[in-house]
């Protein structure tokens, strides 16, 4: 199996999100130890009352940021598939933003250079803190398997519920 | 500082200036934020008897301490305070939603808005930056309307924004001022205050940190409260919502129905919470930094308002159902999303309502008031326009505008019997005829008719007071809420969240410690609410109201409750009021007038404020 099987990313279920911003203070202050959503690697966004859903590096098989940086500043762990950023080579020059289709890399607001999420070494604060298991760590196949299930029940509900 | 930004930033609407100035510690903990500090802001940034809608009324918008970090409930509130348009006392209103926590991150404990702008503007507040913008095209937008046409002006849609509507540039005194879309600062006419400036919007930027002084252990703390807003203290607000609230009252004989006719509404089922999250709930959503979620969103599935989205709570549907007459929950949302369309506070708009279906009801108004409109109570689809008509200020719509006491006295005909309000803040959702500690909460509630200044209801619906009998000192329980409500609203965090600290002022006490780093004991917060309301207290006097101040809505006062149902018969006489305010005054240590006494004053730190009292002792 590829890696890509194997790499958990953070997933935010919309039905269950509510768009409180938990996420993005607790990944703040865990990477940075400020309250300040600007400064988290994962990101609310509320579209309408009832649309919301957080997002955040989905560590794509050979991610895209990586492929347009032209100083070689973004590598991704072979392993995770984690991006990690070499503060030194990068200069903010955004093509990583455009390249990536879920505005997952950001331009840090202070350091002037991308930041994204590194999944906390595999122990996502996020998903410890979300307050309504709207947040899974989880690899592509099981949320494929757990979409599968949720599609089903919902099929057979009334036979479910006697 | 910690928690707090430490600045105030004063907009002089009239001259273009703006400048900020230091928040000092000793002000932050003697005011806290939110609603004390605004209210001390407006004692010392305006004169004795203004008139509300002049340009000598200051809006003061205010944060908490808490806002703008993780604390649940606290990092997103804001307030607004100035003087009432409808009461002519303090008027003050909070949000919350997303807007607070982005001005504290722009660096900012308080916003004074001064003066009036010559043609209608808005507030473009970028961190440092503070610009007065052009909103000629802004005008006669909705809040909705507004937030997204500023976010696409100024090219980044994660601003934050706080607008009026069509109310508020009307000058309608039941206007609210709207964040995030379905957010509202809602009640005493601050809307109008905003709009008396041709102040369209507040937009704001805040890129900063917000630092706490005991991070790790202020975390902690946090984790405690998201386990306890799981738990008992928040579940009918994480289920069925505020709207559980219509069976219960109905079952206690406690649901003012056609305007203070009757306390049991036949139509109840259908316009119960159960009802609504059955059929009407498509989603519960919560606000930045919340674990409890509590914003039911209804969306009407079929029928003439079919689409129609609405946050609902118990008061607005009461107050445009069972208040009306009215069983359609699709005609309810319809009339509260109009009310977010325009800019107004639902539950004055829903009081104005039944207020003229009475008086229709009476021959006071006939259809040639009414622009042909059949106002008989029940009438869904006459309430939803009515509704539209006073958003726009159309026809009759442009007279109950003026809110409900005002609306009565310009119809005249004895129309006044049929205004239920107190001070001129329209009543809300419970009848006090049969809840007597709560009747002695609304008689003196600084902003009026008002059930969130006290919350005594709590204690008559739960039986634990005997609620048709008010006996000597029951005026304490009361007291003791007011002056945890007031240090609530504050640090600004929700009343739903009041149930979760379990400890009260001293759980209170000890996070404003970890959040600001100010030294706070649970005496200390305690002493700080009761200064806090004798603040508010002090303003009123300032500006004329007296003891005659503190009544009760004429229906209350004159007509017992004719269901069959618990409460049959009970109402309040003038004597039973008289008897409430003497043992509430007493308990404040007020003077027989309901004036605070200089010792009162000098206990509390107020002494600076004794010459608002000379002369009334």
């Amino acid at each position: 199996m590829s890696h890509i099987h194997t790499r958990k990313f953070v997933s935010a279920d919309p039905e269950k999100c509510v768009g409180c911003s938990v996420c993005e203070y607790i990944c703040s202050f865990e990477k940075e130890k400020v309250f300040n959503p600007l400064k988290s690697r994962i990101r609310v966004v509320r579209l309408d009352t009832i649309v919301n859903m957080s997002l955040s590096c989905r560590l794509c098989e050979d991610a895209p940021c990586v492929a347009a940086c032209p100083r070689d500043a973004l590598k991704q762990s072979e392993t995770t598939g984690i991006i990690m950023v070499d503060e030194d080579k990068c200069n903010g020059c955004g093509w990583c933003i455009e390249a990536c289709d879920y505005g997952a890399i950001m331009l840090h607001p202070d350091k002037k250079v991308v930041f994204v999420c590194d999944t906390c070494d595999g122990n996502p604060k996020c998903v410890e803190w979300c307050p309504e298991k709207a947040l899974d760590f989880i690899t592509k196949d099981v949320l494929a398997q757990k979409s599968r299930i949720s599609a089903v029940k919902k099929l057979f509900q009334e036979t479910l519920r006697t | 500082m910690f928690g707090y930004a430490g600045r105030i930033l004063r907009v002089n609407l009239s001259n273009g200036r703006t400048r900020t100035e230091p928040l000092k510690e000793e002000m932050a903990k003697k005011y806290i934020g939110g609603i004390g500090l605004g209210i001390r802001l407006l004692i010392d940034n305006s004169e004795p008897g203004i008139d509300p809608l002049s340009p000598e009324n200051p809006l003061i918008l205010t944060t908490g301490p808490f806002s703008g970090t993780v604390a649940p409930t606290g990092g997103n509130g804001h307030a607004f305070v100035a003087k009432s348009p409808l009461t002519n006392g303090v008027g003050e209103a909070k949000s919350h939603g997303f807007f607070g926590a982005e001005l504290k991150r722009a660096g900012y404990d308080a916003v004074i808005f001064e003066g009036k702008a010559e043609k209608p503007v808005y507030v473009w507040i970028d961190d440092d930056s503070v610009q007065i913008m052009d909103a000629k095209h802004l005008w006669g937008k909705s809040p909705q309307e507004t937030e997204d046409i500023i976010r696409e002006d100024l090219g980044d849609y994660y601003i934050r924004v706080a607008a009026i509507g069509l109310a508020g540039e009307k000058l309608s005194r039941i206007a609210c001022i709207i964040n995030d879309k379905t957010r509202a600062a809602g009640r005493c006419g601050m809307g109008a205050v905003m709009g008396s400036k041709n102040l369209k919007a507040i937009a704001v930027r805040g890129t900063k940190d917000v630092p706490v002084a005991k991070p790790e252990e202020f975390l902690e703390f946090v984790k405690i409260l998201h386990e306890r807003m799981k738990g008992p203290a928040t579940v009918k607000y994480r289920t069925l919502g505020t709207p559980q609230n219509v069976l219960v009252h109905n079952s206690l004989g406690c649901l003012p129905t056609r305007n203070f006719t009757n306390a049991v509404f036949e139509g109840a089922e259908k316009v119960s919470g159960e009802y609504l999250n059955m059929r009407f709930v498509t989603k519960i959503i919560g606000c930045s930094s919340c674990a409890m979620r509590c914003e039911h969103i209804a969306v009407v599935p079929e029928g003439p308002y079919k689409g129609t989205m609405a946050r609902v709570e118990y008061e607005p549907l009461w107050a445009f159902g069972p208040h009306c007459g009215v069983d359609r929950m699709d005609a309810i949302i319809k009339a509260i999303d109009l009310c977010n369309y325009y800019g107004m506070d639902s539950i004055s708009a829903g009081n104005i309502v039944g207020f003229a279906m009475d008086c229709y009801e009476h021959g006071i108004l006939t259809k040639e008031d009414t622009g042909g409109l059949d106002l008989r109570f029940g009438n869904a689809e006459a309430m939803v326009k009515l509704t539209e008509m006073i958003g726009k200020r159309e026809g009759l719509g442009n007279i109950l505008a003026e809110g409900v006491k005002r609306a009565a006295e310009i119809i005249g005909k004895g129309a006044e019997k049929f205004a239920n309000h107190i001070k001129g803040l329209e009543m809300t959702g419970y009848d006090i005829r049969g809840l007597k500690t709560a009747a002695v909460g609304y008689a003196v509630s600084f902003r009026g008719a008002d059930h969130n200044r006290h919350g005594a209801y709590a204690l008559d619906i739960a039986g634990k007071v005997d609620r048709f009998k008010f006996e000597k000192g029951r005026s304490k329980l009361v007291i003791e809420i007011e002056d945890l409500y007031m240090i609530i609203d504050s640090l600004i965090v929700c009343k739903f969240s009041r149930g979760v600290y379990y400890k009260g002022f001293e759980d209170l006490a000890k996070y404003y410690t970890l959040v600001t780093g100010i030294e706070m004991t649970a005496e200390e917060l305690k002493k700080t609410g009761e200064r806090l309301s004798n603040l508010a207290r002090l303003y009123n006097i300032r500006e004329g109201l007296t003891r005659k101040d503190d009544h009760l809505p004429i229906k209350v006062m004159t007509t017992p409750i004719p269901d069959e149902t618990v409460s049959k018969g009970s109402y309040i006489t003038q004597e039973e009021l008289d008897f409430m305010l003497d043992d509430y005054y007493a308990h404040r240590g007020w003077t027989r007038e309901g004036v605070p006494t200089i010792e009162k004053l000098t206990e509390l730190g107020l002494e600076d404020l004794a010459h608002i009292v000379k002369g009334k002792l």
